[in-house]
Order: structure tokens, then C-alpha cells, then sequence
């Protein structure tokens, strides 16, 4: 476990880049900028995610937060930049994704309308990389964990949206990935099931693995994560603990939308 | 009555026929979010080959192999070859280049083979069977009813219960999210023209032997039926293409049995724009689960 405190270093060139001291980090992104059109998404983008480390993205709606992940997980090809994992470069397929211990969840839940909840959680393990192991296993132990047993036989488009995104957290925990990839987990969630959400965060992380989250549910994200990322206009505004971020006049700019954020 | 049966009874099955190759077509509208307009031209040229076996070996089964095996190369050939690269993320450009196929595949029949029927001779006899004293399907007919079903049955328990399904299924509802869940989605999309190719090439050598013989149009009114049926049933729909199948081979044999087979294209065009008259927005309307 390395908690670090990396300071605020807004005004620095690549803010967070470093690694949280220490090994490599699980996932390391440097530089990575995206245009979509004349739209630049992402502007020199830095920050590590380290072992056992939750790190949690932050900022306002179109700050480029889904876009990082998107770059990460080689749906979109940065302009310039790298993403490493354990020190490796992302892998150019996403469907080779899963090889490098890679599990994403989206914004949208992405669940597989007319299947069946067991049936989607089975479908990451169909791939080559999972063909031997065995998979009714591990989805029934993903179904457990997210306490979803129940309904494995149910069409996930008849479950209450709370279960859907269980579902869709399940199905990313399944292959018991090394980073997690979370896009506004906690999204329309009730407190009760929030609580439950932090719960299996904690989990994750007491595993070993490392989770990178987008979240817009400021609550949550103080609870559980290590560290924060704070994103505007594609551009690291800030970065550090929970606290330190919160008291961060940058961040409250960049809420606010203010032009000196900038 | 006794005709009643008779003509329902032969419906049935031509209609697991026509449903056959309608469900070829929900296979590829799955894969591919196309609607093969190849499919007939294509599954005839493998109809061709399975012929050239057939009359080469004299064997039947040989026959229906190559079909099988020769419309599934042809699937592939076509998707790795020509569809992979049609750009465009909605459907309308690899559909045009369908068409596009079907009037190659056509001429290339057409001067390689000529413009006459080859006649092709059921491996069964067509006279009609009798349970008690009323006659019910051929020989023929309850053999075509067989391999139909067990190809429907095979497609269910390949689709709902192996893994390779399931990727099918998967990378058809959503395929950006597949891929991040690694599945090979190219590969699922050649294997579902595959399957596709080979489903309607047997589809076409069970019909040509009730028709009038085998020419470069020989699956041109069958994909006009599937296509019906396809969009009775809705193009995402394997049921619907089972269901819509049986209906339309029933309503082909009722009304070539009461009225005149003449009358019988009408009757499924009456049918179709009876559909389109109720789901105005027809086949595209069909909801597509956006993801990712
Ligand atoms: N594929 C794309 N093509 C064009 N523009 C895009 C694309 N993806 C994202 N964008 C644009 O890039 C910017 C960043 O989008 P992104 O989805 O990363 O924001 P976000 O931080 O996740 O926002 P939200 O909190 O609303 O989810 C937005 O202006 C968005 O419109
Ligand atoms: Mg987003």
C-alpha cells in the first residue's frame, strides 16, 4: 500500500506523474493529449495509479474524464502520450485488454439487453485469455459478492436499476482484474446502495488490485479513495489527498467554472 | 378436410424452408447489422457445387455437405474480402454492395451455367404419405421437415448454450462493450456470415428439388418469402423468423391449393404491406441497443 501525498503541484507541467514512491505503478499515464475534430478532449494529461491505490478522477461534466479511460483501454488513440501498465504499454486491441488485467465498467451500464444477468457476467470469461478456467465458478462467486445470486437467471433489462449496475460491476470483478476502471459507479445510487458500492471498493483494494474511479458523488469519493485527480477543460487542475483537494482553490474554480481556473 | 391437411401439412414444411433461410438472414442482420441481399445468389452458387458433387459422386449426403461446407466458404470469402472493407457505420453502404454481389454472382451463373433449369430429383418420393386414408406430406416433405428442425434445434443449442453463443449473441447486442470484454468481435462477425452462408445454402438445395430445377434464380422468390417473413418477425428475432416462416409457408400452400399459385406471391406481398401498414417505420425501426 503506498499512500502517498503527492503535493498540489497545479501549476507543474505534468502534475501527478510520478509515481506514488516507489515500484511500478500499476498504471501510469504521461502526456496524453486528445483532439476530437478541433475539440482538444485531453491536454497533457498525467497521473499514476499505484498498488492497492484508489484514485478517483474528478471535475465537471466534459472534462475528459470517460476520455481517459477510453484512451486507456485503446478505444481512442491519443494524438500524444503513453499509457503503461505494471510498466507495460497498453495494449493496442481492447479486446486484448483482459490479458493485462484490465476491467472497466461505463457511464451507460453496457449490459447485454435480452441476456441474462448470469449470462452477461459470463461473457468476460469467454474469451481466449479465460477459455480454461472455470467460469460458472468464478460468475456465481461475482454474483455473490455483489449479492445478485438470486436474480442469475433474470433478463437484466427486467432488474431495478440499482441490480443492473451491480450487474455491470460484477461483470467487470469477475475476471478479479489487478485495475478496475470505474465510470461513475455510485451514479443514481441511493445511499444505502452507495454504501454497499464503497464496500466493494474496499475489497478490491484489500486484494491487492487498484482502482481508478470517475465519480461525480463527492461523499463517496472522499470515503474511499487515496487520491484524487482533479480535471477541467482535459487539463490536471489539481491532485492530491481528498483533503488537500477540497480545500484546493482551484478545484472550487473549476466547479464553478470560473475563468481563472484556467 | 382431407385437402386441408394435406396443404397445411406441405406448408409446414416449406415454410421451415423458408423459415431456415430467414433465420440465415437474422443470423447476418445479428453479425453484421446488414441485410444480405447476396444471401439467395450466394447460396445458389453453393448449390451449384453440391449439384456438380452430387452428379459426380451420385451421393446425396455428399451433396448436402458441400452445400453446407462450400456456402460457408462463400460467407466468409465475402465478409473477409469484400465487407470487412465497406466503410461506413450504418447499415446502407454494405447493403448496396450486397446488391451489388448479387448481379455479379448472377451474371457469373448465368455464363458459366447458362439460363436453364438443371433439374434436380428429390432423394425421396413426392407422393404423398396417407395416416389412415387421408394423405398428408411426401416422403420428401417429412425429410426436408427433419433436417429443418434439426438445424433449428442445432442453432438454438449453438446460440443459447455453448460459449461460442454466447460471444455471438454478446458482440451482436453490443460489440464495442464485447471488445472491452475480450471478445474477438471481427471473428464473430465472420462467423456469423458463415453460419449465415451455410444455413441458406442448405435451405436453397432443399427447395430446388420442389421447384422447377436449378438455374442462377432459384433462391430469388425464396429470399423475397425470408425477407418477408424476416420482417414480420423482426430482423433480430430467431423466433419471429420461425414463427414467420411456418405462417407464410401455410398461406403459400393454402392459397396455391384453393386459388392458383399465381395468386401466391401476392398473397405474401399482401401480407408483407399488411405488416408495414401496422409498423410503418418497417425493419429499421427495430430498436438497436446503443452501447458504450
Ligand atoms: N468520440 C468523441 N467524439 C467527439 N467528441 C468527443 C468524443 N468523446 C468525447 N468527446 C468530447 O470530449 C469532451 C470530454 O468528454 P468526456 O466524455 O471525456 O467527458 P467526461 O468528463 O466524462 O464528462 P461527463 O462527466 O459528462 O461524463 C466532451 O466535450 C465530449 O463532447
Ligand atoms: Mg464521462
Amino acid at each position: 500500500m503506498s499512500r502517498s501525498t503527492t503535493p498540489l503541484t497545479a501549476a507543474g507541467p505534468r502534475p501527478g506523474a510520478a509515481a506514488p514512491s516507489g515500484a511500478t505503478p500499476r498504471l501510469e499515464v504521461e502526456g496524453l493529449t486528445v483532439t476530437f475534430g478541433g475539440l482538444t478532449a485531453l491536454d497533457d494529461v498525467g497521473f499514476a495509479v499505484g498498488d492497492g491505490e484508489v484514485v478517483a478522477l474528478i471535475g465537471p461534466n466534459g472534462a475528459g474524464k470517460t476520455t481517459v479511460f477510453n484512451v486507456v483501454c485503446g478505444l481512442v488513440r491519443p494524438r500524444a502520450g503513453s499509457v503503461r501498465i505494471d510498466g507495460r504499454p497498453a495494449p493496442a486491441a481492447t479486446s486484448r485488454l483482459q490479458g493485462h488485467g484490465v476491467a472497466r465498467t461505463l457511464q451507460g451500464l453496457g449490459l447485454f439487453s435480452g441476456m441474462t444477468v448470469a449470462e452477461n457476467v459470463l461473457v468476460p470469461l469467454s474469451g481466449r485469455e479465460r477459455r480454461s478456467e472455470d467460469g460458472r465458478a468464478l460468475a456465481a462467486a461475482a454474483l455473490e459478492r455483489l449479492d445478485l445470486l438470486h436474480t442469475a437467471d433474470a433478463v437484466v433489462d427486467a432488474l431495478p436499476y440499482p441490480e443492473r449496475k451491480r450487474v455491470a460491476l460484477a461483470r467487470a470483478l469477475v475476471t478479479n482484474p489487478r485495475l478496475l476502471l470505474l465510470d461513475e459507479p455510485a451514479g443514481g445510487l441511493g445511499a444505502e446502495d452507495i454504501a454497499g458500492l464503497a464496500h466493494v471498493v474496499r475489497g478490491v483494494v484489500a486484494s491487492g488490485s487498484s482502482v481508478l474511479l470517475v465519480e461525480h458523488h463527492v461523499d463517496f469519493v472522499m470515503e474511499v479513495a487515496d487520491r484524487v485527480v482533479v480535471l477541467d477543460f482535459g487539463r490536471v487542475v489539481a491532485c492530491g489527498t481528498p483533503d488537500e483537494v477540497r480545500s484546493d482553490p482551484a478545484v472550487e474554480a473549476a466547479y464553478l467554472g470560473l475563468e481563472a481556473a484556467r | 378436410m382431407d385437402r386441408l391437411v394435406l396443404l397445411v401439412s406441405t406448408g409446414v414444411a416449406r415454410g421451415l424452408v423458408i423459415a431456415l433461410f430467414a433465420l440465415s438472414l437474422v443470423i447476418i442482420w445479428r453479425a453484421a447489422r446488414i441485410v444480405n441481399f447476396a444471401q439467395a445468389a450466394m447460396a445458389v452458387a453453393a448449390v451449384y457445387v453440391a449439384f456438380a458433387v452430387q452428379q459426380a459422386t451420385g451421393s446425396y449426403v455428399l451433396a448436402l455437405l458441400s452445400a453446407l461446407v462450400v456456402g460457408a466458404l462463400l460467407g466468409v470469402a465475402v465478409e473477409r474480402g469484400l465487407m470487412r472493407h465497406v466503410a461506413g457505420r450504418t447499415p446502407m453502404p454494405g447493403m448496396i454492395v450486397a446488391i451489388g454481389l448479387v448481379m455479379v454472382l448472377q451474371a457469373l451463373l448465368g455464363i458459366f451455367f447458362g439460363p436453364k433449369h438443371r433439374p434436380m430429383t428429390p432423394v425421396l418420393s413426392e407422393a404423398p404419405l396417407y395416416v389412415g386414408d387421408v394423405p398428408v406430406l411426401s416422403r420428401y416433405d417429412l425429410f426436408v421437415l427433419l433436417v429443418a428442425l434439426v438445424v433449428v434445434v442445432g442453432l438454438g443449442v449453438l446460440f443459447n448454450r455453448s460459449t461460442l453463443g454466447l460471444q455471438l449473441r454478446a458482440s451482436a447486442v453490443a460489440p464495442e462493450v464485447s471488445r472491452l470484454l475480450g471478445v474477438r468481435v471481427p471473428r464473430m462477425v465472420t462467423i456469423g456470415w458463415m453460419l449465415s452462408s451455410a444455413v441458406a445454402a442448405l435451405a436453397v438445395l432443399l427447395l430446388v428439388p420442389t421447384e422447377l430445377g436449378l438455374n442462377a434464380h432459384s433462391g430469388d422468390v425464396l429470399f423475397v418469402h425470408a425477407f418477408t417473413v424476416a420482417v414480420l418477425g423482426g430482423l433480430d428475432s430467431p423466433a419471429g423468423a420461425l414463427v414467420g416462416g411456418l405462417v407464410v409457408g401455410v398461406l403459400i400452400s393454402l392459397v396455391t391449393g384453393y386459388a392458383s399459385a399465381g395468386l401466391a406471391p401476392l398473397a405474401v406481398l399482401a401480407l408483407l404491406t399488411c405488416v408495414l401498414l401496422v409498423r410503418p417505420g418497417g425493419i429499421f425501426a427495430t430498436k438497436e441497443a446503443r452501447t458504450a
